[in-house]
């Protein structure tokens, strides 16, 4: 009695329903007749989309963040070593997290409303009707354009948040250009970069299989299109968080620190 | 997989048979032991009130819902028995207008009306024939001219006429109607009633149509089914039911 309980939250029911959908997105991306033409469009939309927002963002963090680190550096008269700290927070944690949250809030609440307001206005059914696989044209394309695009934009993230950071370096202190790289390429190993991207493939997933679900399977009416579009920014930030953390995890215990 | 689907039009004695349906929502139940059959060249109009079951039935028919029981058999092929490509296929030959339109809103009127080809014709016969099949099911409706707008930039009628064309596109055998002429001012939902039997005439269809408009019933319906309580409740053509005396089927045709 007590573990039915448990089983019926609608927090587990959900985790159950967000499972099987993932599971469908699985089977159906294996079956013959991709719809690769609407692929290349998705990856085209949310690449432009986003592209602007995650670009000014990451330069504003690399320059924040260094102005912010100076003060402490400089305390334990470490002031030199400050390209190389900037750029090993930049490339391992705050760029890619920072825009996986922006592509949470821009792609996925786009993706929930889309295909929410697509259920309601029963275009999902027409879709179904006309002899196309609905969860193929809409789901499968936005998911695998989103895995893909997410870990391309974090690496323009990351290389344009470390302009930042040499304009911030700049503002106080004085680095030449040539130092300022070489310091910051002295500090970086390649298997800072392998979790940070690895981890963005695994971002740009669950943002796009929560978006596809919350659309997908929005209820009746436009309350339900808004409510998909919240819910999806919020399960798919907390998510990147919780991927986060665990991709932390796997990278200390593979060894890539 | 042409060999699924043999066209053998000439030898159907129905259409669409519909045997003992049932399908109920939780303690909702819609649809019980409901059965029709479509002849070849018919119209026939499913009449029932609001909530009776009506976009249910016609649903299960093309199978966006699944029945709970019951046979549903459309141009001699059990659909339960089809797998899902052999259902999009007969699905080629049934064409389904929706109560709401449901046109692609982020598409032109063009890529509205060439969406059922990409499914059911190649590229190459697409490259070679969709523009002319665009035109014709435009013309049909009377539309030409809307051909690069969006779906946003129309009138409701305008949008019913265009959803029409699409269902039209691929001349499916049959068509289901969903209230088509429901929300429309008295002289659209004539307009949409003449049209929608001139195109019967022109690609010699079966249909379908869910109404609860008597004016656009008496303008279509050759036999009329009532959906009461979500059984086959009469049965009869339009001046057969005026003269029942049935409480349940007065209360439709009361005042005319
Ligand atoms: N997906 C669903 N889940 C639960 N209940 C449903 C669902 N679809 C329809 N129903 C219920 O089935 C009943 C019949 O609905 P249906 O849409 O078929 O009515 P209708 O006859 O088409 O009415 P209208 O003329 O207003 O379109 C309603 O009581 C509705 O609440
Ligand atoms: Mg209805």
């Amino acid at each position: 009695m007590a573990s039915q309980n448990i089983l019926n939250t609608p927090f587990l029911q959900e985790v159950g329903e967000i499972a099987r959908f993932t599971g469908r997105f699985f089977r159906e991306v294996t079956k013959p007749r991709q719809e690769w033409e609407e692929f290349i469009n998705q990856c085209y939309f949310i690449g432009y989309k986003t592209f602007t927002l995650v670009g000014i963002t990451a330069f504003i963090m690399g320059l924040v963040l260094t102005i912010q680190s100076r003060p402490t550096l400089v305390e334990f008269g470490a002031d030199a070593l400050l390209p190389s700290m900037v750029s090993v927070s930049l490339v391992r944690e705050i760029a890619p997290v920072i825009t996986a949250l922006i592509c949470a809030g821009k792609i996925g609440s786009g993706i929930g409303a889309e295909l929410g307001s697509m259920r309601v206005t029963e275009q999902i059914d027409a879709m179904e009707v006309s002899g196309t696989n609905p969860f193929k044209y809409l789901v499968v394309t936005r998911v695998l354009a989103s895995t893909i695009m997410v870990p391309v934009l974090s690496s323009l993230a990351i290389a344009i948040s470390l302009y930042g950071g040499f304009l911030g370096a700049n503002l106080k202190g004085d680095v030449s250009w040539a130092l300022y790289w070489y310091q910051a390429y002295k500090a970086l190993v390649f298997a800072d970069f392998v979790p940070a991207i690895v981890k963005t493939i695994f971002f740009g997933f669950a943002i796009g299989i929560v978006g596809c679900y919350k659309g997908y399977t929005s209820k009746k009416g436009t309350e339900g299109v808004g409510r998909s579009a919240t819910t999806a920014v919020i399960v798919a930030s907390l998510l990147v968080f919780i991927l986060d953390l665990i991709a932390v995890q796997v990278a200390d215990v593979l060894g890539f620190t | 997989m042409c060999w699924v689907l043999p066209d053998t039009m000439e030898s159907f004695e129905s259409i669409i048979e519909v045997d003992k349906l049932n399908k109920s929502f939780g303690e909702n139940h819609v649809l019980r032991n409901f059965s029709l059959s479509l002849k070849q060249g018919e119209n026939l109009v499913i009449l029932g009130k609001s909530g009776s079951g009506k976009s249910v039935l016609i649903k299960c028919v093309i199978r966006l819902i699944e029945p709970d029981t019951g046979k549903i058999t459309i141009l001699n092929h059990d659909i339960s028995l089809l797998d899902q490509d052999e259902m999009d296929l007969l699905r080629a030959d049934v064409g389904f207008l929706f109560q709401s339109n449901a046109l692609y809103d982020s598409m032109t009127i063009r890529e509205n009306l060439e969406f059922p080809l990409r499914r059911h014709w190649s590229k190459e016969e697409r490259e070679a024939k969709a523009e002319a099949a665009v035109k014709e099911a435009l013309e049909d409706v009377g539309l030409a001219h809307t051909i690069d707008m969006m779906p946003s930039e129309l009138s409701g009628g305008m949008r019913k006429r265009i959803a029409l064309a699409r269902t039209i596109i691929l001349q499916p055998k049959v068509i289901l109607y969903d209230e088509p002429t429901t929300g429309l001012d008295p002289i659209t939902g004539r307009e949409i009633s003449e049209l929608m039997n001139r195109i019967q005439k022109k690609y010699n269809t079966a249909s379908i149509i869910i109404s609860h408009d008597m004016s656009c019933i008496k303008m279509t319906a050759n036999r009329i089914i009532m959906l009461i309580e979500g059984r086959n409740y009469a049965e009869g053509t339009f001046e057969n039911l005026i003269k029942n005396n049935d409480p349940k089927v007065r209360d439709f045709f009361e005042g005319l």
